[in-house]
């Protein structure tokens, strides 16, 4: 069934709920590469008033790709918790939006509507909202976990760790792991994306990471960027893995390309719980995404990369996740242009995440093809600091190295702590501090004045 | 800039870790922030990659250290169409399909190899590796015997267009020479895609790929002799892509005696 909608004395047609979704989605380059998009700025101002007048329920009988042609829509149908979604059922997209701005829209109201909301509903209600209102409605919203520590609870946020090493060199890693640490980054966790992909490079990498954590007893937990069957091999032959990662899209057919699929994911996770190595909780499975991903891998099915990035997350909240990380700039300027289009995306995916109530994290990150720059993450860096993002990225002066993006540093974090009075996660921040590593009191971050002790060990065996 | 000499930024006191990774590491700090000198290098790299991205690629240049080659142009009109429609550099415009049609025509048993060159997302790399990359490439098919078309420049070209290139000259390989995107370090790195019975319409899958060839990364000696391996294997078995792993033995081409101190945290 179409959608019309007269505005001013022009009617706007839409064909269906996936084409008006694509028409109403905010400007970015890939959906226009996908030819999907709106073809004029009016176009989809009217799309957006179309969306407005949409009830939620129809999200529930019309689904943007069919239930029998993908398991991502039936575990989105199947999981559907219509108890929950009691309290906004009467209402249209346009009527959501106003009351996730409104009082009755709170922490707890919000983490009991998030089984009822599907995907859809979300990416639906984002076309619709400011930056602002992005903002607002995350910052109610708090999804926290546990593993070796607690991350996402209000007033904190994480770091993740990237030692990366263009050849995996076990000095070169234990370097930038080392500056990392002494600026009090690392909590989220300690991961590394391998150069090498060959099951006992991971290995040694994972039992370097445990050794440094157990060494100095670190309430952090570690992880090494492999595909979901290398780490269940990795555990199968004892290698001692924290969290479990995978790469994962909103479609069947881009899952399929990344040759996984919903059961595929269950055996890693049951893997990972089978090891009981969190000691805080278990929730373990770390999982990155990022909008253009179903696109690029041509299985997108006509659904705009935003609607796709949203049903990520149906995939990602299935399995309790620790984290998810939206990559968002790293894909490249034919699916965000530029920094507006890379700060828009951010802010979606983690409000977007935040309200199906999956763990946001966001690699605020761009590659030298894309029209952004250092001033552009300091603005997203920023927004997604108000709207109280679980965890960013940390590596040594944004360059990476290794997969040649720039990405947030130390240094960015330690800002962050200072403007917005974000701390990291609690039992980390207790070992920094008996460290004598980083304190943080009323606004103020102090790192301390030398090398730790127990590092000056580590730094003598060099001489 | 003179600050007395004495800058408010303090150094971190592990500046030894510096010689053990390219990643910058021990900044140092002002307050907690990056001090002025890192910032501004930071900066100064991230222009050079950006100067690296939209840099005009010379086809005139290249063509003049060449023999015999052909100016081409991908469907994509300028870089920023180039960046936004990876379709278009990854299909030659009209005028250059009917160039190679032209060409081909009076060429009709086809050719073992076609050696294309696009500037990809680093004209900067091309600049300054295509040529020596492509003579001792040459001197492979020499070596082998294999007839080799003449070079094919294409501008605002991706790694399929490879493919159509190789299609329209009726040839059994190729290999593209392409700017790979720029890193902050890494403004100049080629890569070297290659391909067994090329066609429109393949994907990775098909090709072999060889990364990071730039003076700092992959030697030509050692790129060479890795794509060397892998197209005798592909002559020899019909195939490229997945099924054909790169197993060359790699012989001691650059001396490395360094000893890397390890982990050295535990």
């Amino acid at each position: 069934m179409s959608f019309v909608h007269t505005v001013a004395g022009t009617t706007w047609r839409f064909e269906s709920l996936k084409q008006l979704m694509a028409k109403a989605s905010p400007a970015r380059s890939g959906d226009c590469l996908a030819e999907i998009a709106a073809t004029s700025d009016a176009e989809r101002a009217a799309a957006q008033m179309a969306l407005a007048d949409v009830p939620l329920t129809r999200f529930l009988s019309e689904a943007l790709i069919p239930y029998e042609e993908d398991e991502v829509t039936r575990l989105i149908i199947d999981s559907h918790d219509h108890a929950a979604f009691a309290p906004v059922s009467h209402l249209t997209v346009g009527g959501f939006r106003d009351w996730l701005l409104g009082d009755d829209a709170d922490e707890a109201s919000l983490k009991a509507l998030a089984p009822g909301l599907t995907p859809e509903m979300a990416a639906a209600v984002s076309k619709i909202m400011r930056v602002q209102d992005l903002v607002l409605v995350a910052q109610k919203i708090r999804v926290v976990t546990r593993f070796r520590n607690t991350v996402g609870l209000r007033g904190r946020m994480s770091t993740r760790l990237q030692p990366n090493h263009p050849t995996d060199d076990p000095a070169g890693i234990a370097a930038s792991l080392l500056d990392g640490l002494l600026y009090g980054n690392g909590d989220a966790m300690i991961g590394i994306n391998p150069a090498t992909d060959s099951l006992s490079a991971i290995s040694e990498l994972l039992k370097m990471l445990d050794g440094v954590i157990q060494h100095y007893e670190i309430p952090t937990q570690s992880c090494v960027l492999t595909h979901v069957t290398s780490s269940v091999a990795a555990i199968e032959r004892g290698v001692p893995l924290d969290l479990v990662f995978q790469s994962i899209a909103g479609t069947q057919a881009a899952n399929s390309s990344f040759g996984i699929s919903l059961s595929i994911l269950q055996e890693g996770y049951e893997a990972g719980l089978s090891l009981k190595r969190g000691t805080l909780g278990n929730n373990l499975m770390y999982f990155e995404t990022g909008q253009g991903s179903a696109l690029s891998a041509n299985a997108h099915q006509g659904v705009d990369q935003q609607t796709c990035e949203a049903r990520a997350y149906a995939v990602a909240r299935h399995f309790n996740p620790f984290l998810v990380n939206t990559v968002v700039g790293f894909i490249g300027p034919e699916y965000l242009y530029n920094g507006k289009q890379i700060i828009r995306a951010g802010l979606e995916d983690h409000f977007c995440g935040k309200l199906l109530g999956v763990p946001m994290g966001c690699d605020i990150c761009y590659t030298n093809h894309a029209e952004a720059d250092q001033d552009d993450m300091d603005m997203l860096l920023t927004l997604l600091g108000v709207a109280g993002i679980n965890f960013i990225m940390g590596i040594p002066g944004s360059d990476d190295v290794m997969l040649n993006y720039q990405t947030t540093s130390f240094h960015d974090a330690l800002y962050a702590r200072k403007t917005l009075g974000l701390r990291p996660a609690p039992e980390f921040e207790a070992w920094l501090a008996r460290m004598d590593i980083l304190q943080q009191h009323d606004g103020q971050v102090r790192l301390g004045s030398g090398v730790p002790p127990l590092f000056r060990t580590a730094l003598a065996q060099l001489k | 800039m003179d600050d007395n000499g004495k800058s408010p930024a303090r150094p971190d006191p592990w500046q030894q870790l510096r010689n053990l990774t390219p990643a910058r590491i021990a900044l140092g700090r002002a307050g907690t922030s990056l001090p002025t000198a890192a910032q501004l290098d930071f900066q100064y790299a991230h222009a050079q990659a950006r100067d690296a991205v939209h840099l005009r690629f010379d086809l005139a240049g290249l063509a003049a250290g060449c023999g015999q080659s052909l100016a081409l142009h991908s469907a994509a009109p300028d870089r920023h169409t180039y960046l936004q429609r990876p379709d278009l550099g990854r299909r030659l415009n009209e005028a250059s399909v009917a160039q190679l049609r032209d060409y081909a025509k009076a060429q009709p048993e086809g050719v073992d190899l076609a050696l294309v060159v696009a500037d990809g997302l680093s004209a900067l790399a091309v600049h300054r590796h295509a040529q020596p990359m492509l003579q001792r490439i040459e001197a492979l098919a020499k070596d082998e015997g294999w007839s080799v078309a003449p070079i094919c420049l294409v501008e605002q070209g991706r790694v399929a267009v490879a493919d159509q290139v190789a299609e329209l000259l009726g040839a059994r390989m190729v290999v593209i020479l392409i700017g790979e995107r720029p890193g902050l370090s890494s403004p100049d790195s080629l890569g070297l895609y290659f391909t067994y019975a090329p066609r429109v319409g393949l994907n990775d899958a098909s090709r072999n790929c060889i990364s990071n060839v730039r003076l700092e990364g992959l030697s030509y000696a050692m790129a060479t002799h890795k794509l060397g391996y892998l197209m005798r294997e592909a002559w020899r078995r019909q195939l490229s892509g997945v099924n054909l792993k790169d197993e060359a033995q790699i012989p001691v081409l650059e001396g490395t005696d360094e000893v890397r101190p390890g982990n050295f945290l535990v």
